[in-house]
């Protein structure tokens, strides 16, 4: 569990981060979404003590990171795409971390089997690719079997088959009962894996919610009809909260009422439908419309 | 969570090894200075026999410190590892896994300067016993057929204490990088301190401020302890020593600080 109270961080006069408020909770994948430049990796490094709070606070498992006795025991992290020394084999620097810890060695074969980096292990970190640099950071993540994981933009750059596994990692760490709080500016990747959002823009929060609710809540879904009486339809539906634009080919865009209803308004006054159908908004569209 | 899973300074001194012996420019920079030093060695002795055996030398202190004086370049190479332990972790970016791994910060710092600290020492004072010994046969099997031992008044005062000079130059790298973090700004510094001070200082009126200041800057007080007899323009031996490890702990006390008190990174 994460709890962050009204955490806040300015670099001169620029204000990152502005007074934000969440709680991430276990068992679910939390997606932490906003566009390039919100916060959010700033936000993940004051999590981890790595970057100081101007104001407020915010614990990991009931206390500051910094004050964990194991840290990497109650937070796994995967920060910075290949955050490696270039000259040191993959699996030395698994034990150069696991030995902060007294984490024994097999745990450290244990994670390199787990996220198929065997045959690169004893490779030079330099030379491995960026799916397996991202495999090797997974695994030093997963290093001390944490309760709570934090990643930030784990999919960027991976071909489809890391992206597939990335997912599934996320969900089966949540599945077992973890905190997973994953950031990207990635709407369409948080869709398939998240299902929290704290959405965030400027630094502050815009959304604290479910997937289905932040897209309801942002833009709700709109009801799109054909009708050679689009004239008289209009007038027919016209009312308190409901809006209608008229397009082109007789076609009407009409917010605020559900297809049952512009169903039946149209079958009580003999309006013949040539289509009827619901538009759910993108969740692009919901993004922009949130962020903008 | 047990308590045997926690970070203690042990550990971090474990993890720091790990990392000192896993890259390839450890072994291959101390193995250069240490050559250096007994090659140097080695050369210088061999010209400074020559130089007495036609009489435009005299053997004096020169037969204990010549053997040892690749030292003063190893000091460099030892400068240049010792910035790249820390300053190497802030370009790779591995700075931040490091310190979420031991996020009170300072036990990372204690342990890589005890961890380069006393390599250089093993690895420095072994190199200048051997370049003394091949310094001293060289000047014994030569024409002019002089040489120390360590039995000679200074002489084991000398060679280790061009160990113990070279222990506080990794300490000061160390130091200095975690204060400067970039690799070049870093070497600059270091290399400035210890080499380009004195030579400025030397430009100097010896009066200046009623005394002869340059004595006090941190390379020219410490290599104090590599003059086998007392002269008159430097410090005492353990007294010059003293001085820069004093100029060391500062230096020390202020990375402390800034690695305690600094954001890691510079994410927006």
């Amino acid at each position: 569990m994460i709890e962050a109270k009204s955490l806040t961080k300015r670099y001169g006069d620029r204000t990152v981060v502005d007074d934000l408020t969440f709680t991430v909770q276990p068992g679910v994948v939390t997606g932490f979404l906003g566009p390039n430049g919100a916060g959010k990796s700033t936000t993940m490094r004051m999590i981890l003590g790595l970057s100081r709070p101007c104001a407020g606070s915010v614990t990991v498992n009931g206390r500051p990171y910094a004050e964990h006795q194991a840290p990497l025991r109650e937070v796994g992290s995967l920060l910075e795409a290949s955050a490696f020394h270039a000259g040191r084999s993959a699996i030395d620097h698994l034990r150069a971390l696991a030995a902060t810890h007294g984490i024994p060695r097999r745990r450290v074969v244990e994670v390199v089997d787990q996220v198929g980096l065997e045959a690169a292990a004893h490779r030079r970190a330099g030379g491995l690719s960026l799916g397996m640099s991202r495999r090797l950071g997974i695994a030093a993540m997963l290093l001390g079997d944490p309760r709570t994981v934090i990643l930030d933009e784990p999919v960027n750059g991976l071909d489809p088959e890391g992206i597939h596994w990335i997912r599934n990692l996320m969900k089966d760490l949540a599945a077992t009962g973890r905190t997973v709080f994953v950031a990207s500016h990635l709407l369409s990747e948080m869709a398939q894996t998240a299902q929290r959002l704290i959405v965030v823009t400027r630094g502050t929060l815009v959304a604290d919610t479910s997937v289905a609710e932040f897209v309801e809540r942002a833009s709700p879904a709109r009801v799109l009809v054909r009708t050679p009486q689009a004239a008289r339809l209009r007038e027919l539906l016209a009312g308190p909260g409901v809006t209608i634009a008229e397009l082109p080919e007789d076609r009407l865009d009409i917010g605020g009422l559900t297809s049952d209803q512009v169903g039946e308004a149209a079958t009580r006054h003999a309006i013949t439908l040539l289509e009827l159908s619901v538009r759910q908004p993108s969740l692009e569209e919901a993004f922009m419309e949130l962020t903008s | 969570m047990t308590p045997t899973t926690g970070v203690t300074q042990l550990r971090v001194i474990t993890a720091e090894w790990i990392k000192l012996r896993t890259v390839r420019s450890t072994p291959l920079t101390l193995g250069i200075a240490a050559v250096a030093m007994v090659g140097l060695g080695s050369v210088l002795s061999w010209s400074f026999a020559n130089r007495i055996s036609s009489g435009q030398a005299t053997a004096g202190a020169g037969l204990i410190t010549v053997p040892v004086r690749g030292g003063i370049v190893a000091q460099l190479v030892i400068g240049v590892l010792g910035v790249l332990v820390v300053s190497g972790e802030y370009s790779a970016g591995t700075i931040s896994a490091s310190l979420t791994a031991v996020p009170r910060r300072l036990p990372v710092l204690w342990a890589k300067a005890a961890v380069f600290g006393v390599t250089v020492l093993a690895t420095m004072t072994a190199a200048s016993f051997v370049a003394f010994g091949i310094g001293e046969a060289i000047m014994h099997s030569s024409r002019a057929h002089v040489s120390a031992s360590l039995a000679t008044p200074g002489a084991v005062r000398v060679v280790t204490g061009i160990g113990l000079y070279l222990f506080l130059v990794a300490l000061f790298a160390v130091a200095v990088a975690t204060i400067v973090r970039s690799t070049a700004g870093s070497i600059a510094v270091v290399a400035g301190v210890l080499l380009v001070l004195p030579t400025l200082a030397s430009l100097l009126p010896k009066d200046l401020l009623g005394t002869d200041i340059s004595r006090y800057l941190p390379s020219t007080a410490g290599a104090a302890l590599l003059q086998p007899y007392r002269q008159a323009d430097i410090l005492a031996p353990w007294i010059g020593f003293a001085v820069f490890g004093l100029y060391v702990a500062v230096t020390m006390l202020v990375a402390a600080y800034l690695l305690r008190r600094r954001d890691v990174g510079s994410a927006s």
